[in-house]
């Protein structure tokens, strides 16, 4: 089998399992439908394994750009499904797939009772073999049916259990703000089409140095730069699909879905496209400082935002959730400031601890019995001694203790942020190190709550406490291994070497941005990295949350209330998440449905078809009316009229021969 | 390819579905059903005025014959509009739509499909074969008037579909709003430098007039499955479809995913084609195109959760059968349809292609000049 085969065994191995898996649902076993999907995905993981070995280690700077078929065509353009098989894409097939099978395998312990077990594998195939499409394709085309596809699945996840109105809310909200975002994408993508004339991304990136100096003027009297609006289109795209501000209010009713799908889709992978796709498109980014510096400015604040928020949450998903829209916010300050293999690098790390956390969290509420309540919980370290290791190593890769995972990439990107010359990177680093401290903060916190202090639980929930099965375990040490080691591995091939994965041209960086080779200076070896953790503030405003969560949550249990008590606004701004959720309710969708309600009920019923259509129809019958009040039948009406005419007609001749007369 | 024999059937459609509302209708079926025919034979009497004239003076009433006819301008713009009114009330096109939601929902399923799925067709089919090739040069002078028209039908429709309570309704202003990328691509063609983008918008254009022609009908048969066992159109009186008849909810899903254009459905194909090419005459005319992105899934997935999702709260929901096997036979040819032209619409395009590009020569040559 040539490369072609192996990336298309890699993209319809899960789909396959999808389809069989999707068409049988109703007359399978549970056990047929695992089967069937999880071989699926494996053969995914395997050729995308064996795809990652060949380009980025056999043949570093491989790179595969091909045609499978013409999609449509036109004219003498068409459009084509087409893979790009490179440094960049390659990474992204690994993470997908390692995580997608290890939530495959968790959910045959999570899922084992719920009625719609085979439909659940189905969907996560299905999901798998869009986010390939995504990473996979050569086009905007492809990766527009990958972006979209994600949504789809994501759309039927959340409201997996669609009984519940919360699960069919958040999946028809999460949909819709999606749809915002792709709404700007597709924008974007429109506008490349018209200048550039191809949707291919090696003749886009071609031909972008062209575009660079070219204006347009959408509004009249203001001219754009072009790559600006370009950029800021595609980002509208990203910010709905990667959760940024302020399109982030569908993230945490996403959690409405069953917690493996929280982990998959709504951590590691899905919600990554975003950052995936600004890596990608480097080579148009790196024209726009304005766009470059709007990524930058969205992606710290969001850090900073998020995170607070998620130090109010007494959901353990939705502290996760919170918690994943601030590292996606590092993630997409990293590309703002044009170190998109540091972006890369954080995605993959993140991958790995936060499935590692939120598949912890999903043993605990197993445990719990679905009470997904902080408050409720308390010393489980007790009773669930490895779901507490697990999710305590989560936690340390998440805050970014060396030697952690987390630690290499995102200190990394709060060095890159101090070195970017972008307006307003010191603003942006700000939010990054205090982010850090909040990241510690909110994440020790439900550590704390959780495992450690008193038993809160019913007497009823404690005595049925139990430890998750093998078959949840052996998936959670499996995302501990790499939660632990994969940052030391890949930090050198991928951020700090010449000929790593990332330094064959799959991503673009103008000198003027490259904060890149400044850092490569001080890169002196993994063990080095992990020495000068003390030098940056990051590392102390880290210790610094974790010290204030002892003191909060272990302690003095009681200082949390007390502190929100004294400063009542200051909690109920986080409470209310900032208000945005408010602000969408109460504004755009009523101004919407309002809206739509005029236009039904006063113009198309009103005006159009009450007024003009039946008015019409009532002026005829009116009219008809009127006629028939002449057709008396009497003589002398007639006779009257016939009179009148003529004398009328006579009249007129008259006046008329006078006048030319 | 004769204009009489074109006038003929034109008219002759009528009947069946004029009698096809007014007899096997709802309880409003006899104002559905003369609305219905007023409103589509008074559009349709000055087209015949139109058609009387061309025949005069081609000397023949066959139809390649008056693409080759000199018409000095203002000619063409009276021709323009005497087609455009039948045309456009048959689309149709804002603001001659409002008969379509009544004809849709007093009409039996049946009806409902052949009138979504084929009626609405001949108006578009119209304006390619007649309006666009006979009187190109009126159509560019109106090509704007009917872009602001066909982004009112997508955007206003859009959104009235929003506020419906009645399922019908909702599907057939979706149709309204759907079609209104047909005129959008057919007409954006004049704004158009070179006849590349053109032939994207035009094709992007038929295209989604064929995909509603799917789409509409798989819309109306998999309502009709529903009316059969509830006979309410109502969507408040549903809720929890989803749980009672799981098979024929997936496919719905299906059928709901093309009409908010989700790649991959034939939904999908027309919508960007006719954005990627109106983008290029100009951008604020695809930045509104585009809001149906947005409008389109708000109003079909808000009624996929009010009818499929949440828990049933109507004994009558609890009671539904799942599809039976006929039924399931409809359903899968339709995805078939749905899905084979959103995966591959070049099996399709590549078809078309030359009978497009001599209609699109033709509706972009200047007749006036001509006359000299």
């Amino acid at each position: 089998m040539g490369i072609h085969e192996i990336t298309l065994l890699t993209i319809f191995a899960p789909l396959l399992g999808a389809i069989v898996t999707g068409l049988a649902c109703r007359v399978w076993s549970n056990q047929a439908a695992h089967s069937m999907t999880i071989g699926g995905v494996a053969v995914g993981l395997m050729s995308a394994l064996y795809l990652a070995h060949w380009t980025l280690i056999a043949h570093p700077g491989f790179s595969d750009n091909w045609t499978l078929y013409t999609w449509a065509s036109y004219g003498s353009s068409h459009f084509d499904v087409g893979f790009l098989l490179d440094g960049l894409s390659a990474i992204m097939l690994v993470v997908v797939t390692f995580v997608s099978l290890l939530v495959h395998i968790y959910s045959i312990g999570y899922m084992e009772e719920d009625p719609g077990y085979p439909r659940f594998f189905a969907y996560m195939s299905l999901f798998t073999f869009a986010m390939l499409c995504l990473v996979l394709g050569n086009n905007f085309l492809v990766l527009f049916f990958g972006w979209e596809g994600v949504g789809l699945v994501s759309y039927l996840l959340i409201g997996f259990w669609f009984k519940k109105d919360s699960a069919a809310e958040g999946s028809l909200k999460a949909f819709l703000v999606n749809r915002v975002g792709d709404f700007g994408f597709l924008i974007g993508i429109a506008l490349l089409l018209s200048y550039v004339g191809s949707l291919d991304y090696a003749e886009v990136f071609t031909k972008a140095p062209a575009l660079a100096n070219l204006t347009i003027s959408v509004i009249p009297g203001v001219v754009w730069s072009l790559p600006t609006l370009i950029c800021l289109m595609l980002f509208i795209g990203a910010m709905g699909k990667s959760a940024q501000v302020p399109l982030h209010v569908w993230l945490p009713e996403s959690m409405e879905g069953p917690t493996p799908i929280s982990a998959l889709i709504h951590a590691a992978t899905m919600v990554t496209a975003g950052v995936y796709m600004v890596a990608r498109m480097s080579p148009l980014f790196e024209l726009s400082d304005v766009a470059l510096t709007t990524v930058m400015l969205i992606g710290s604040t969001g850090a900073l935002m998020m995170g607070l928020v998620g130090i109010v949450q007494h959901d353990i998903k939705r502290v996760i959730a919170y918690s994943t829209m601030s590292q996606l916010g590092y993630m997409m300050a990293a590309n703002g400031v044009s170190a998109y293999a540091l972006g890369i690098f954080h995605l993959t790390t993140h991958a790995f601890f936060k499935a590692l956390l939120f598949l912890a969290a999903g043993s605990v509420i197993m445990g719990m019995h679905h009470d997904q309540d902080l408050r409720h919980m308390g010393n489980l370290k007790k009773y669930m001694p490895w779901t507490y290791a697990v999710f305590l190593i989560g936690t340390l890769a998440l805050v970014a203790l060396p030697p952690f995972a987390g630690y290499f990439s995102k200190d990394a990107i709060i060095e890159a942020v101090f070195l970017s010359t972008l307006p307003g990177a010191k603003y942006a680093y700000v939010c990054l190190v205090l982010g850090a401290f909040v990241t510690s903060f909110y994440s020790f916190r439900a550590l704390f709550l959780a495992f450690h202090g008193k038993e809160r639980m019913s007497t009823h929930q404690r005595d049925s406490l139990h430890e998750s099965p093998w078959v949840v375990r052996v998936p959670l040490l499996l995302l501990a291994l790499p939660s632990v080691i994969i940052g030391a591995v890949l930090v050198e091939p991928m951020v700090y070497s010449h000929a790593g994965f990332l330094s064959h041209g799959e991503i673009t960086v103008l000198p003027n941005h490259d904060v890149m080779t400044t850092l490569h200076h001080h890169f002196d070896g993994v063990w080095h990295l992990v020495e000068i953790a003390p030098q940056g503030p990051a590392f102390w405003a880290t210790l610094l949350g974790l010290g204030f969560a002892w003191i909060a949550y272990i302690k003095a249990p009681a200082l949390p209330n007390q502190l929100a008590a004294s400063c009542k606004v200051c909690y109920q701004v986080l409470v209310q998440k900032f208000g945005f959720d408010w602000f969408y309710q109460e504004v755009i969708v009523k101004f919407a449905d309002s809206t739509s309600q005029v236009l039904y009920k006063r113009l198309d019923m009103g005006l159009i078809d009450g007024g003009i259509v039946n008015g019409s129809g009532r002026m005829v019958a009116y009219v008809a009316g009127l006629m028939r009040r002449l057709q008396t039948g009497y003589l002398y009406h007639y006779a009257l009229i016939m009179l009148l005419g003529l004398v009328a007609m006579v009249t007129w001749f008259m006046l008329r021969h006078y006048h030319i007369g | 390819m004769d204009a009489i024999l074109f006038y003929f059937f034109w008219e002759a459609m009528l009947i069946p579905m004029y009698l096809c509302i007014g007899i096997w209708g709802g309880a409003n079926r006899r104002y559905a059903a003369i609305k219905f025919f007023l409103y589509t034979f008074l559009g349709s009497v000055l087209m015949l005025a139109g058609l009387i004239y061309l025949g005069i003076h081609s000397g023949t009433f066959f139809i390649p014959a008056f693409y080759d006819l000199p018409l000095a301008l203002p000619i063409q713009e009276w021709l323009f509009v005497a087609f455009f009114l039948a045309f456009a009330v048959k689309i149709p096109m804002w603001p001659v739509h409002t008969w379509l939601p009544d004809a849709h929902t007093e009409a039996p399923t049946g009806g409902s499909v052949v009138l979504a799925a084929v009626l609405l067709k001949v108006g578009a089919y119209g304006l390619l074969r007649f309006s666009l090739p006979v009187v190109p040069d009126a159509s560019a002078v109106f090509a704007w008037p009917m872009i602001i028209l066909s982004l009112i039908a997508i955007v206003c429709i859009g959104m009235v579909a929003m506020a419906q309570t009645d399922m019908k309704r909702l599907i057939a202003y979706s149709s309204i709003a759907h079609m209104g990328f047909v005129t959008l691509g057919i007409f954006v063609i004049y704004l158009l430098g070179h006849v590349d983008a053109a032939r994207l918008g035009y094709e992007g254009g038929y295209l989604q007039m064929i995909s509603h022609g799917f789409a509409s009908a798989a819309m109306f048969i998999g309502f009709g499955m529903l009316y059969d066992r509830m006979k309410t159109r109502n969507i408040s009186e549903y809720g929890g479809v989803a749980t009672a008849m799981p098979v024929f909810s997936a496919f719905y899903l299906l059928f709901a995913m093309t009409n908010v254009a989700l790649p991959g459905t034939s939904g999908f194909v027309g919508e960007f084609m006719v954005i990627l090419s109106s983008l290029q005459a100009n951008f604020w005319v695809a930045v509104i195109a585009s809001l149906t992105l947005i409008i389109g899934a708000t109003y079909t997935l808000l009624m996929f959760k009010r009818v499929f999702y949440g828990p049933i709260q109507h004994g009558t929901v609890e009671a539904l059968q799942d599809v039976s096997v006929l039924e399931r036979v409809i359903l899968i040819l339709l995805s078939l349809f749905v899905l084979g032209l959103g995966l591959m619409p070049d099996m399709l395009l590549q078809h078309i292609h030359a009978s497009v590009d001599h209609l699109i020569d033709l509706s972009l040559a200047h007749k006036v000049g001509a006359i000299g």
